[in-house]
């Protein structure tokens, strides 16, 4: 008992043949069919190549544009060679000219012989394919195709599409259940025959003539009818990627192709030397028979998929710049923002880096520089302290600086006093924590040794400015984690919300806060307060501070700021 | 993109094609080996002045890569490039002692040269300090990629500028003939590049690298463009609008993923900035035949007479592609 290889080869014939006369050199006879797109002289030289091999037949050329009949017209003229001149042939294997054995054909026979009565196709019903291009499954059915999809695409389409909209409907033969599966199967003698000699043969393919790609349905179609043992699996190695084209393999693969236990993988590349020298050459003998295992390589070629269709999140780059809300994460990571914090707190930025473990810039987007943490000239992935260049592509700036420093979290200090150019942007990123002490910056102010009617002017612009932030917060559309709080609710309780905030940045540590940052000196702010209202502007972001009264000191609450239980 | 803009465009072609037509006459034959390409060769098209001693490792580099001919404008070489080039068997060669600021920096020549020889072939347009690297450069020849390029029903390529720098000033390691100038120069920047679409033409703009941060960081908008697109699927009908930045007709320049996903890209590796520089950048002065009033070379000069060190403690060491890849400056797309 054997095996007899059916191939049907289109282009790079010299490796078709190397790989027919490797077949065929170790008992296994073969019938090729070449395209008949393919001119005479390269037919004939591949004729000529095998002219010493007794055990090689070629079959009648069909034209085999692809999704169209000819394709199943060569394979069944092939069979019924394979059938007619080779009595000892047990199965039979469909294979293509960029086909590559994997393991000796010894070892398939092997397995094989274990099996004698399972044919090897993959046959799914119509409902339950998810791999089909175009959405066509059951329509490939019950509508008609007369035009070239490859080379007549808009005829195609919108032919398909006129169809359904008149709710056009071939009939679908009696007996058959539609099933669709990969192209590439191995059958036994008793269902090939079955097959071709159904005495319905002439109109089941009459109907399928009609089918669109009908490679991959007609087979996987009546093996139902006439096999009692599908093993709905293809023996080929066979991916294909989201455009529904087959991956190819080349020599880099090597390893994983040995290690997949595959027996036949399509398709290889045919400048692929060393894949062809390798499993063409003498093979080592069997150990053991093991079983296909091709997951390592599906996972390789899901992982291209998704690449090519997800991309990496907060990546910009020369060929991946998605349209807005298509970012698949606006940014790499999560990162937190602080407005008014550095001005409430003395030392900030030291504390929250101790308290959290993380790296904390101060201003990035102040006016004059970007103020990175350490006062760096230069940070992460290059990224020069210059105002103008931030200022130049402010997204590109957050978006690089976030995707150089992943896996290490940011926090940067913001403010009215900022340049206001990412607000939109950060606002609408979910992996942004923004925290707002609104009103603090009249700190600084307060503190500042400058002329009142200056510090007015001030006091009005940034009070302004951070209004207009804090609405653009509060937006429906807004996916950021926001809080905020006015200054007189903050300072009321300051380190429940920061408790708050340092565990959702490092929410495994769960520590408990054991020092609190120095609150900045407030005597005196109330009245400071006042006298901007008396001089006509309205501080409204700081919340309700009693003049005169000035806010409790929170050094009572230093010794045990935080209970944890 | 409306019906007139989209005829201004085309209009913009073909006026381009015009002018290639028209610049023809400014080159003259040194050695036409065109007739020993094949149907289905890689070609590759450069322009290029006083290179002498980088174009044996150029010419190996891209020879490797598995590059069937190269085509080259000599712009009036006196360091005897044209005389090297015109004994490689498998150079053709042209030169020209026109301006080269007047046929648009090279793009008029190799726009004439690309419509007569590389109709259906894969061009690769790069200059003689630019390598190409592309995934699985390392294990697979550039066959390979077009192949698959072709199979994916892809025309056009793209390989952003990578500017390649050494520690310490440019002319600390003299360049030696033959070297391979990463050797010298193996450092970049890996993440400071700032993106915009050019709506106009559909590319993506795209500026950085040391260049940006060194010589421009005051004048950003200025800082040269570093998006490119040297290897394209050629036909008679296509043309470079400016360097091998962008092209028409404009679908050709969506090599970007719009949707989230990453199309397959590279990179070209630039060997701009070695002990050769300096001494380009006071020549190209003189010559003011270089883009903007040159005012890209310019800030060089400025810069130079400082001794800059583009190295920083940030600066990546050139590995592989795949460090590109992990990096996000280049993507391997759907090719696995």
């Amino acid at each position: 008992m054997t095996i007899g290889f059916v191939m049907l080869c289109h282009t790079a014939l010299d490796r078709a043949a190397e790989v027919a006369r490797h077949w065929s050199t170790r008992d296994c006879p073969v019938v090729i069919h070449v395209d008949r797109r393919v001119s005479r002289s390269e037919y004939d030289g591949l004729v000529q190549a095998l002219a010493d091999l007794a055990n090689i037949r070629y079959c009648g050329r069909h034209s085999c544009e692809w999704g169209t009949w000819g394709i199943v017209a060569a394979t069944q003229e092939a069979a019924t060679i394979m059938l007619k001149d080779f009595p000892a042939v047990r199965h039979v294997y469909l294979a293509s000219g960029s086909c590559l054995p994997l393991r000796p054909v010894s070892e398939l026979i092997a397995y094989l012989n274990e099996r004698p009565r399972t044919d090897f196709i993959e046959s799914v019903t119509t409902e339950d394919v998810g791999w089909t291009i175009g959405g066509l499954d059951l329509e490939r059915f019950t509508l008609r195709f007369p035009f070239s999809w490859r080379k007549q695409r808009r005829l195609f389409d919108g032919y398909v599409r006129l169809q359904r909209r008149l709710g056009f409907r071939r009939q679908i033969p009696k007996g058959i259940v539609p099933h669709l599966g990969s192209q590439w199967w191995c059958l036994t003698r008793q269902t090939l025959s079955a097959i071709l000699e159904n005495p319905e043969r002439e109109e089941i393919d009459a109907y399928f003539r009609r089918v669109w790609i009908p490679d991959e349905s007609y087979f996987q179609t009546m093996v139902r009818q006439v096999s009692s043992n599908v093993e709905s699996r293809s023996l080929t190695l066979s991916k294909f990627d989201f455009q529904g084209k087959p991956h190819i393999f080349y020599d880099d693969h090597l390893q994983l192709l040995r290690r997949s236990d595959c027996f036949v993988a399509r398709k290889i590349w045919p400048h692929a030397e060393r894949l062809y020298t390798n499993f063409l050459g003498d093979e080592a003998s069997a150990l053991a028979i093991a079983e296909p295992n091709p997951g390592k390589i599906d996972r390789l070629f899901a992982k291209a998929v998704e690449r090519r269709t997800k991309g990496r999140a907060g990546l910009y780059m020369q060929s991946r710049h998605p349209n807005e809300n298509w970012e698949n994460g606006r940014t790499a990571a999560p990162y937190s923002v602080f407005e008014g914090f550095s001005d409430l707190f003395e030392n900030f930025e030291v504390w929250l880096g101790k308290a959290t473990g993380t790296r904390v810039h101060g201003h990035l987007f102040a006016p004059d520089k970007v103020e990175f943490a350490g006062a760096e000239k230069i940070y992460n992935g290059a990224i020069p302290d210059s105002a103008a260049t931030r200022d130049y592509n402010p997204t590109s700036f957050i978006t690089n600086l976030i995707w150089n420093t992943r896996g290490e979290r940011q926090c940067f200090q913001f403010g009215p006093q900022d340049i206001q150019s990412i607000n939109y942007f950060i606002a609408g990123d979910p992996n942004a924590q923004i925290s707002v002490i609104s009103g603090a910056w009249a700190i600084p102010l307060f503190h500042s040794n400058r002329n009142f009617s200056d510090i007015r002017k001030e006091a009005a612009n940034l009070q302004k400015i951070e209004a207009q932030f804090l609405s653009e917060l509060r937006k429906p559309w807004v996916k950021a984690r926001v809080r905020i709080w006015s200054l007189a609710e903050f300072v009321e309780n300051p380190m429940e919300p920061l408790q708050n905030i340092v565990d959702e940045i490092s929410p495994r540590a769960m520590r408990r806060l054991t020092e609190a940052p120095r609150l900045a000196d407030l005597t005196g702010f109330g009245q400071f307060l006042q006298n901007l209202r008396n001089q006509g502007m309205q501080p409204v972001l700081m919340g309700d501070f009693p003049t005169g009264d000035d806010p409790r000191p929170s050094t009572a609450r230093r010794g045990r700021p935080y209970l944890v239980k | 993109m409306g019906i007139l803009s989209q005829y201004m465009l085309r209009l913009a072609r073909k006026r381009w094609r015009i002018r290639a037509f028209r610049k023809r006459r400014e080159l003259s034959k040194v050695a036409n080996r065109s007739k020993l390409i094949k149907p289905d060769d890689i070609l590759l098209f450069s322009t290029l002045r006083n290179e002498r001693v980088r174009l044996p490792f150029f010419l190996n580099y891209y020879r490797s890569l598995g590059v069937n001919h190269f085509l080259i404008v000599d712009n009036d070489s006196n360091d005897g490039s044209r005389e090297y080039l015109a004994a490689q068997p498998d150079v053709s060669l042209w030169s020209s002692k026109h301006s080269y600021k007047r046929s648009r920096f090279g793009v008029d020549w190799l726009n004439w040269l690309q419509s007569k020889y590389a109709h259906g072939h894969w061009s690769l347009v790069v200059d003689p300090d630019e390598f190409f690297v592309y995934p699985f450069s390392d294990t697979r020849p550039l066959r390979a990629l077009t192949d698959w390029l072709d199979a994916s029903s892809i025309k056009s390529f793209s390989a952003m500028l990578l500017d390649m720098y050494p520690k310490g000033p440019f002319d600390i390691t003299p360049y030696q003939e033959g070297q391979d100038p990463f050797e010298i120069a193996p450092y970049f920047d890996s993440g400071n590049y700032v993106i915009q679409r050019n709506h106009k033409f559909g590319n993506l703009w795209i500026q950085g690298g040391p260049r940006m941060r060194m010589f421009f960081q005051d004048l950003p908008e200025r800082a040269p463009a570093l998006n490119k697109i040297p290897l394209v699927k050629w036909d008679r009908d296509y043309t470079y609008v400016s360097s091998t930045h962008m092209l028409l007709p404009r679908g050709l320049n969506l090599t970007y993923d719009e949707w989230g996903g990453e199309k397959a890209s590279g990179c070209l590796l630039h060997a701009k900035f070695l002990d050769t520089f300096a001494h380009k950048a006071e020549e190209e002065m003189e010559r003011r035949q270089h883009y903007a009033n040159s005012h890209e070379y310019r800030a060089y000069r400025a810069g130079i007479s400082t001794q800059p060190d583009l190295w920083c403690k940030w600066s990546e060491k050139y590995i592989n592609w795949r460090q590109l890849e992990i990096l996000g400056l280049m993507s391997k797309g759907n090719w696995a």
